[in-house]
């Protein structure tokens, strides 16, 4: 039975008037401008956009100002945003290789055309607190050097070329889109990668450590990871030709995993592929190494029963906005289902006793 | 420079040179090169929407849906006839306008002003902080040394 009640409104609007002057924190403090999340918390950002799959960083800045600093709650706002933005086409797919890249480096092998370029990384820090950027100093520019005028080409190009590593299917077939369509299973390769593409950082990356840990274990290497920006090429039906639209930050992650073979088939090398909005290296290795280990089943390996093996399992808990609707609705009202099982519980407590006084009668 | 020769040469590279370019420096050159808003009727007014970017699984593999980014288009058409178009990215409406009138001017005898009062400063300003950035990851890059090795004890 459902009863419609009324109530709370004047509750309820008290109740965000607060949230609007505790978002703001303590007035002597200088208010947050969207230039200072957008350009000081840029990771913060890239992953509000990468999880949001949306590409605009100044509605992340401001969907993280508007959610006081809650990830998930920006994420939320962007994608109840991205609702209201009509279609205006599909692009063509980027160009990883064309990458100006800012960060590139390899597991695999030491010595790759155009050299392992660090980027701006927090790798090697020592993970001590700056007690200077509590203090507000000056920053020193960035030292420059000539840049490399060769380029860098894909890492895994080179196994490829010798042939020990399986060749990725191409083929311009029109990928499934999940923001048109709801999830169907089984999932091919393309809506998948869609679907880990804009899932949660912590829960992809807690399934990839859980593969590395020996559940669906398939051994990768980082081929190759790669930071920087790409273009975004549009057709223009009205003009006939595509133009580039804008440019983009991707981190790309390509990895190498054990191995297939036959006794028809030489052994070859698999992959797995990760590719995230923004600056995000720990999304994009996990998105790689879960994408590996949902490939299984093409790969001809054995279904070990572990979690990251299970698309089932892994597409339907990877979005983190249908997973805290569901889990935070919980604590809304559900005062007539509550009271239909208190009655319940009454009843069975009151026919228990009942029973046991029958009995000690008898 | 053919990069940036491109970039100005051709209607495909000018398109994307004024839909990469940031909002506020084009709105300075427009301003700066004393060209007048021409009347215009639009083809269609500006609208800003969302066009999904598409990677290719591998890298070079089949294609799949990555997300989408914001996008304004807008198309309009002078007096004497010339169009204009513009898909830009983001949501700035005003950036739209002046990346479909550029590209009508282009198209008669204004191109050589709006080429050398907003495009060639355009394609110097990204070109400036592309080399910028590539300047810095080069200083990132690791000269690898060989220890001594112990083979030859």
């Amino acid at each position: 039975m459902y009863v419609a009640v009324k109530g709370g409104e004047r509750a309820i609007d008290n109740a965000h008037a607060w949230l609007a002057e505790a978002r703001r924190g303590d007035a002597s403090v200088a208010g947050l401008t969207l230039a200072q999340i957008r350009e000081q918390l840029a990771l913060a950002v890239d992953r509000v956009m990468a999880e949001g799959a949306l590409y605009d960083a100044d509605l992340a800045a401001l969907a993280i100002k508007q959610a006081r600093g809650d990830m998930i709650e920006a994420i939320f706002l962007i994608r109840a945003y991205k609702t209201t933005l009509p279609r205006l086409g599909y692009s063509r797919p980027v160009e990883t290789a064309a990458m100006r890249v800012i960060r590139r480096v390899s597991a695999t092998f030491k010595d790759v055309p155009g050299g392992q370029i660090l980027g701006p990384t927090f790798d090697y820090t020592h993970r001590l607190l700056d007690f200077v950027l509590a203090a507000e100093g000056e920053t020193p520019e960035a030292p420059e050097a000539d840049a490399a005028p060769d380029p860098a080409p894909h890492v895994l190009g080179y196994l490829d070329r010798e042939g020990v590593i399986q060749p990725e299917a191409d083929g311009d077939a029109t990928p499934g889109d999940l923001t048109r369509a709801p999830l169907e299973l089984p999932a091919d390769r393309a809506l998948r990668l869609q679907a880990l593409a804009r899932g949660d950082e912590g829960f992809l990356l807690s399934l990839a450590y859980s593969s590395q840990r020996g559940y669906g274990r398939n051994h990768p290497f980082v081929g190759e990871l790669r930071i920087g920006a790409v273009a975004v090429e549009l057709d223009i039906p009205e003009l006939g030709f595509a133009v580039e639209i804008g440019e983009v930050e991707l981190t790309e992650c390509e990895t190498v995993n054990q191995f297939t073979g036959s006794k028809t088939e030489p052994a070859q090398f698999t992959r797995g592929y990760g590719l995230v909005f923004g600056q995000s290296e720990r999304k994009a290795i996990a998105m790689a190494l879960v994408d590996r280990a949902l490939r299984w089943k093409e790969l001809g390996e054995e279904d070990t029963g572990a979690p990251v093996q299970d698309e089932e399992f892994v597409l339907s808990h990877a979005d983190n906005i249908q997973a805290t609707g569901f889990l935070e609705h919980i604590k809304l009202p559900h005062y007539v289902d509550f009271q239909s099982e208190l009655e319940l519980v009454r009843r069975l407590r009151r026919e228990a006793a009942a029973a046991s006084e029958r009995e000690a009668a008898e | 420079m053919s990069g940036m020769e491109q970039a100005i040469g051709t209607r495909q590279g000018w398109m994307g040179l004024l839909a990469r370019a940031p909002a506020g420096e084009l709105a300075r050159l427009w301003a700066d090169a004393g060209l007048e808003a021409p009347a215009h009727d639009w083809l269609r007014p500006p609208e800003t929407g969302a066009v999904m970017v598409r990677g290719r699984a591998g890298a070079q593999g089949a294609p799949f849906n990555l997300g989408e980014m914001t996008v304004t288009r807008c198309a309009l058409r002078l007096a004497d006839g010339r169009e204009g178009h513009a898909h830009v990215q983001g949501r700035d409406k005003a950036h739209a306008r002046r990346a479909a009138l550029a590209d009508a001017l282009m198209q008669g005898a204004e191109a050589a002003t709006v080429r050398d009062r907003i495009l060639a400063p355009l394609a110097e300003a990204e070109a400036a902080r592309r080399a910028a950035r590539a300047r810095r990851a080069a200083a990132t890059r690791v000269e690898f040394f060989t220890m001594a090795r112990g083979e030859n004890g």
